[in-house]
């Protein structure tokens, strides 16, 4: 069971929940309160989706031995188009209108991962390099969009996205779990799962064996924006305005922490859907950790930094080997000097 | 009357890697002003006792001396201070700099801590020009220069840091015929300064033309060393193969040529090449004919089955497989026209390390079936199942990562993907490299009965024993030409041999 | 005879040049030498880490620490400053603080095999951390030294004026360039980045030059940061912001490839005056927001990826 890819991050994370715990006893209590569920755990589903949502899509890019460093500023643009079109409208909670803006922005979201996947496979460009163009150019794209302005809103159908309640619970859960089940199904039921893994494992032998390799990153990196838009829907209609300067900023580097801690390697391969969830709540939990302890929520950076830098370190391989070899010679050295004499 | 003494006098070199006894007792020797040859087959040893050499590897037991002094060497760089250089066959210069610092880097002339640039370029200049007859602009970068160049300047960079000894390790496998005859020049220019040059090379025509002593290694084990001049082109290949004429006793053929008295043709290939590759050749396969390619390492096998396979393209398009005329242009246009492709690289071109034995099996018949028709679990169990028996890959388990297979087991789980795929033609390189005997022995059944069944298939092995015994028709390759092609009674080791060694 | 690796350089000093024309057709007071030194003296700070960067990224690496290296230098230089610590100590003190973090990412990225994206990217939050840590509050200098660092005008002739900051930069450009082209080092650096198994087969120090290279990187990131503390006056957590990107946009814009080997210090000069004109040229037009450089600057980035990658292509196909 120790080796089971799930294990650690569960582990980590219910460490985490369980200081939670310890530190306030109401932690775990959930109340309800005009047909809502409310609770610590309640808040960590609800504020950690859109973080969810852009792990699952980043999944699958890093599993094509690839990155995306967009998906923070395609949620600024999608949010911000979403919001610009209700905006306009005359009645602003009318649904027609909030399907029209949400189907909107999220074509664009799949034609913005369409141009990452473009630079990456067709035309060749390293990932980092060609997702880092719309990185740069994205949030000044959100703010052609807004016009400078920050949008708001007072369309309660639109709030609904984020905060509405279904059964009880955040409607953003909802989306979330349905977009898991979705990636799940079509990586594990089709073929597409096995091509991603295949790609990431070995580009070249996946190609001799006939997989097009083109096809699937470019399905990878569409399917990424996509998610990246849906969460910027769900950050923007969760504070019914669109900001694009802050909108989703350094949600990136939170993706790719929770992919990495999931067990999905960024060397590509072999990915992990359910980890990259659970990582996702591991980082969220942090921060609410760190919140309730009061500290700084900005320590919350260092503590990244390390968790990042240790989970990297054990995939590297030459950090194994030395560390094991030291170990080693610490049980076995009595034993190689009886070996030699023999 | 006095001998002169060798330059380099390497005796009694043991080499052992986990589980592989790589060199085994070796003696080689090197004289200055002389081109030695270093000759063998693929897995000979001749690169890891020149890993040895030149200080990558360090070794078990033996002894290495230069000019009469034991040396003891740890790395490339200890080598080059003692005058042992090395020109890679990748020629590991930097393409990015300029051809005068490609020679100088790393001991620039300097003046307080500055580069001097002038004094450096005109240093170049002076060296291509004077001791390679090369004039050069030598501020240009290095990838502005072809190979054969780029190797010239690996050479003068190998001279400006002094070298006794100089090996060139394949240098001709990327240079055209003038290209040869410049670095000949350059090489008979070197010999006579005085320098040891060592020459690994599998072209038996540039042996013959600039070399004056052979050595041959076969198994990690010495052959012998010979005078070029006495050593005549049929023994020396008889050498590297391991098999002495009189002692080729043919084992009965297995084929039967009823079967392909009215076969179709299946795959015809004309003026198939790639310049720089293989010269341009003529290929027929009938329905259920098996085409033995023989030849030495290097010959050009894979390469022509790279071509036939779209995995490289070729400059000529002219060939249609089954009667129809498809442009084959990559392996999925291949592979949808009844290709398969047994690659003799498995670790980078065949396995998908982080898969699993029935993964690996079952992906390229899922990728003709495209991402929506997955196959079931089930099945893909049923699958794994039976081609680990019918192959008889061990550990028996389908859901073992493949990076945990020994070499031969994996070669058969990529054999088991194409056959999978009930190709019209199977094309396998090197399919028995590193399996045992027995399974060696299986595969060439299982080989004979894919035939029978209508399968053509392009059998490629360095193996003659194997060639023979499997083929219907067998087709030499040599120097990246094809030489001659024979059937029936022809098929014998003698003169497939004596093909090969051609001259 | 044109050489034909210049070329990318070279379109990007026509570009500045065709920029600055195009502002000075447009505006009235646009050409003057006072605008363009205000080029330099606002982005003074963007053109000392760029340099850094454009080593870095010659290598073949890259260094996402940048910006949060210079808010943490901020951060602790305000924090020491106020506390009655001399600015003689100070400054020195945070130089090798900068120069030491970027020697250990160099180490973690070498010796374990770790992408440098990763390795810098986790430097980044670390720094980040530790200015919060420190204080979450900005801090106002108001040492005597700081404040006439920040207020003298260095005289030129025809009545313009640059800052000190101007003068730090310059500097720093020179010695990069220097270092870049005469020396061991500069030299190793652009072999590593052409091709890294080559030039440890070739015996040089590929360890030593790659670590170097990473503190040269923090120190120019600690020097940007003195500089920007002149700049600002205070030392706050959020400072620079996204600077990583603004200076790997300068470095590739200014014709570095992001794959390594090949680029010029000359050359990340122009990429930071380009987008210090686009800035000029956006503020003179006074109707465009701010978020229009931005856009601008991606497109540009993309278009030099582009050329970049069909040039290599080219190359490639020669041979």
């Amino acid at each position: 069971m120790l080796k089971h890819h799930l294990f650690w991050p569960l582990t980590v994370l219910f460490a985490l929940l369980l200081f939670n715990f310890l530190y306030s006893p109401d932690f775990f209590s959930i109340q309800i309160r005009d047909g809502h569920l409310y609770g610590s755990l309640i808040d960590i589903l609800y504020y950690g989706t859109p973080l969810i949502l852009v792990s699952l899509g980043m999944t699958l890019v890093i599993a094509t031995k690839g990155i995306d460093l967009s998906v923070g500023s395609v949620m600024a643009i999608s949010g911000t188009m979403a919001c610009l079109i209700i905006s306009k409208g005359d009645n602003q909670s009318l649904l027609s209108l909030v399907l029209i803006a949400v189907g909107v922005s999220l074509v664009l979201a799949l034609i913005l991962g369409l141009w990452n996947g473009l630079l990456v496979s067709v035309i060749g460009i390293q990932p980092i390099i060609a997702t880092l163009i719309l990185m740069v150019a994205g949030r000044g794209i959100a703010q052609l969009i807004a016009d400078g302005q920050i949008i708001t809103l007072s369309s309660t159908t639109y709030k609904y996205i984020g905060s509405g309640a279904l059964l009880m619970l955040p409607f953003s859960i909802f989306i979330t779990l349905a977009v898991l089940i979705i990636a799940s199904m079509l990586t594990r039921k089709t073929a597409l799962g096995l091509f991603i893994e295949s790609v990431g494992g070995n580009p070249t032998a996946s190609r001799l064996a006939g997989i097009r390799a083109r096809a699937v990153m470019l399905a990878v990196y569409m399917f990424c924006g996509l998610c990246a838009g849906i969460a910027g829907l769900i950050v923007t209609s969760n504070v019914s305005s669109a900001d694009g300067n802050n909108a989703g900023l350094w949600y990136e580097l939170d993706a790719i922490l929770a992919v990495v801690i999931g067990g999905t390697s960024l060397n590509g391969g072999r990915f992990y859907l359910t980890g990259t969830l659970i990582g996702a709540l591991i980082i969220q939990t942090l921060t609410t950790t760190i919140y309730m302890v009061g500290v700084s929520p900005e320590t919350t950076l260092v503590v990244k930094a390390f968790v990042v830098l240790i989970v990297c370190l054990i995939q590297s391989e030459s950090f194994r080997k030395t560390f094991s070899q030291l170990w080693a010679s610490r049980k076995y050295r009595t034993g190689e000097e009886v070996k030699r004499h023999a | 009357m006095n001998e002169p003494q060798p330059l380099l006098q390497m005796t009694g070199i043991y080499k052992v890697f986990p589980g592989v006894k790589a060199l085994t007792n070796v003696n080689f020797r090197l004289f200055a002003g002389e081109v030695h040859a270093l000759m063998g087959e693929n897995g000979a040893g001749k690169s890891t006792l020149i890993k040895v050499l030149t200080g990558v590897y360090s070794l078990e037991q033996g002894n290495v001396e230069l000019d009469n002094e034991t040396i003891k060497l740890h790395s490339p760089q200890e080598a080059q201070e003692i005058g042992i250089n090395t020109v890679y066959q990748e020629v590991n210069l930097c393409p990015n700099l300029s051809v005068a610092e490609n020679i100088y880097i790393g001991r620039e002339p300097r003046r307080f801590g500055r580069i001097l640039w002038k004094q450096m370029n005109e240093g170049a200049s002076k060296l291509l020009l004077e001791r390679l007859h090369l004039e050069i602009d030598v501020t240009r970068p290095l990838h502005a220069y072809s190979v054969a160049i780029q190797q010239l300047i690996a050479i003068a960079r190998a001279l400006n840091i002094k070298s006794k000894i100089l090996i060139l390790d394949e240098p001709t496998s990327s240079l055209d015929k003038t290209e040869v005859k410049e670095l000949f020049a350059v090489m008979n220019k070197l010999k006579l300064e005085g320098l040891g040059i060592v020459f690994v090379t599998h072209f038996l025509d540039q042996v013959y033309e600039i070399t004056d002593r052979i050595t041959i290694l076969r198994n990690g084990e010495l052959v012998g060393e010979y005078m070029t001049n006495d050593l005549p082109r049929i023994e020396l290949v008889s050498r590297m193969i391991g098999k002495e004429l009189h002692v080729l006793a043919d084992l009965p053929r297995l084929t039967s040529n009823e079967r392909l008295q009215d076969a179709s043709i299946m795959l015809k290939a004309e003026g198939i090449g790639r310049s720089g590759t293989i010269e341009p050749l003529d290929l027929y396969i009938r329905k259920g004919e098996i085409v033995g390619l023989a030849g030495l390492l290097g010959s050009g096998r894979t390469e022509l089955a790279r071509l036939l396979f779209g995995a490289d393209r070729s400059d000529y398009d002219y060939y249609s497989i089954d009667g129809s005329e498809d442009k084959i242009h990559s392996p999925r246009q291949a592979i949808d026209c009844g290709i398969a492709f047994c690659p003799e690289n498995r670790k980078t071109e065949g396995i998908i390390d982080d898969l699993t034995v029935r993964e690996n099996i079952i992906l390229a018949l899922q990728a003709t079936r495209g991402w929506t028709k997955s196959i079931t679990r089930k099945r893909q169990e049923e699958i794994a199942d039976e081609y680990i028996k019918a192959l008889n890959i061990n550990p028996p388990n389908p859901e073992q990562l493949i990076r945990n297979l020994s070499g031969g087991n994996q070669q058969k789980v990529i054999l088991a993907r194409w056959l999978l795929t009930e190709p019209k033609l199977l094309i396998l390189d090197e399919p028995t490299r590193g399996i045992d005997i027995g399974a060696k022995a299986e595969i060439q059944k299982l080989v004979l009965s894919l035939a029978q069944k209508g399968m053509s298939v392009l059998f490629i092995s360095s193996e003659l024993e194997e060639v023979i015994r499997v083929s219907d028709r067998v087709a030499v390759l040599r120097d990246r030409r094809k030489v001659k092609e024979m059937s029936n009674e022809e098929i014998s080791q003698h003169n497939v041999m004596q093909a090969i060694a051609g001259g | 005879m044109l050489k034909r690796q210049y070329l990318p350089v070279v379109v990007t000093v026509s570009l500045f040049v065709m920029m600055f024309a195009l502002g000075s057709f447009r505006y009235t007071g646009f050409l003057s030498t006072q605008v363009f030194l205000n080029l330099l003296i606002d982005n003074a700070f963007l053109l000392i880490v760029a340099v850094g960067m454009t080593f870095v990224i010659i290598s073949g690496g890259i260094d996402l620490s940048v910006g949060s290296v210079i808010a943490l230098t901020t951060m602790v230089s305000a924090t020491l400053i106020q506390n009655g610590w001399s600015p003689a100590v100070v400054i020195p003190l945070v130089l090798i603080m900068g120069a030491s973090f970027g020697w250990v990412m160099g180490a973690i990225i070498h010796y374990f095999k770790i992408q440098p994206f990763i390795v810098t990217l986790a430097g980044m939050f670390l720094a980040r951390g530790l200015c919060s840590v420190i204080n979450i509050y900005t801090i106002t200098i108001d040492n005597a030294f700081y404040v006439r660092m920040a207020q003298t005008k260095v005289g030129l002739p025809g009545n313009n004026v640059i800052s000190i900051s101007v003068l730090i930069a310059v500097s720093v450009v020179l010695i990069g360039i220097y270092l870049a082209h005469y020396t061991r080092f500069g030299r190793n650096t652009y072999a590593i980045g052409g091709n890294e198994q080559s030039a440890l087969l070739m015996g040089l120090p590929v360890a030593r030059t790659k670590i170097l290279v990473y503190a040269f990187s923090g120190l120019c990131s600690a020097l940007a940061g003195v500089v920007f503390t002149f700049y600002m006056l205070s030392g706050y957590g959020l400072h620079a912001m996204g600077m990583e990107l603004d200076a790997i946009a300068a470095v590739v814009i200014g014709g570095t490839l992001l794959t390594g080997g090949v680029g010029y210090v000359a050359g990340t000069v122009f990429g930071v005056l380009i987008q210090g004109v686009i800035q000029t040229i956006i503020s003179f037009e006074g109707t465009l927001s701010t978020w229009w450089t931005k856009i601008v600057i991606g497109l540009l980035l993309f278009l030099f990826i582009v050329l970049q990658r069909l040039l290599s292509t080219r190359r490639s196909m020669n041979h």
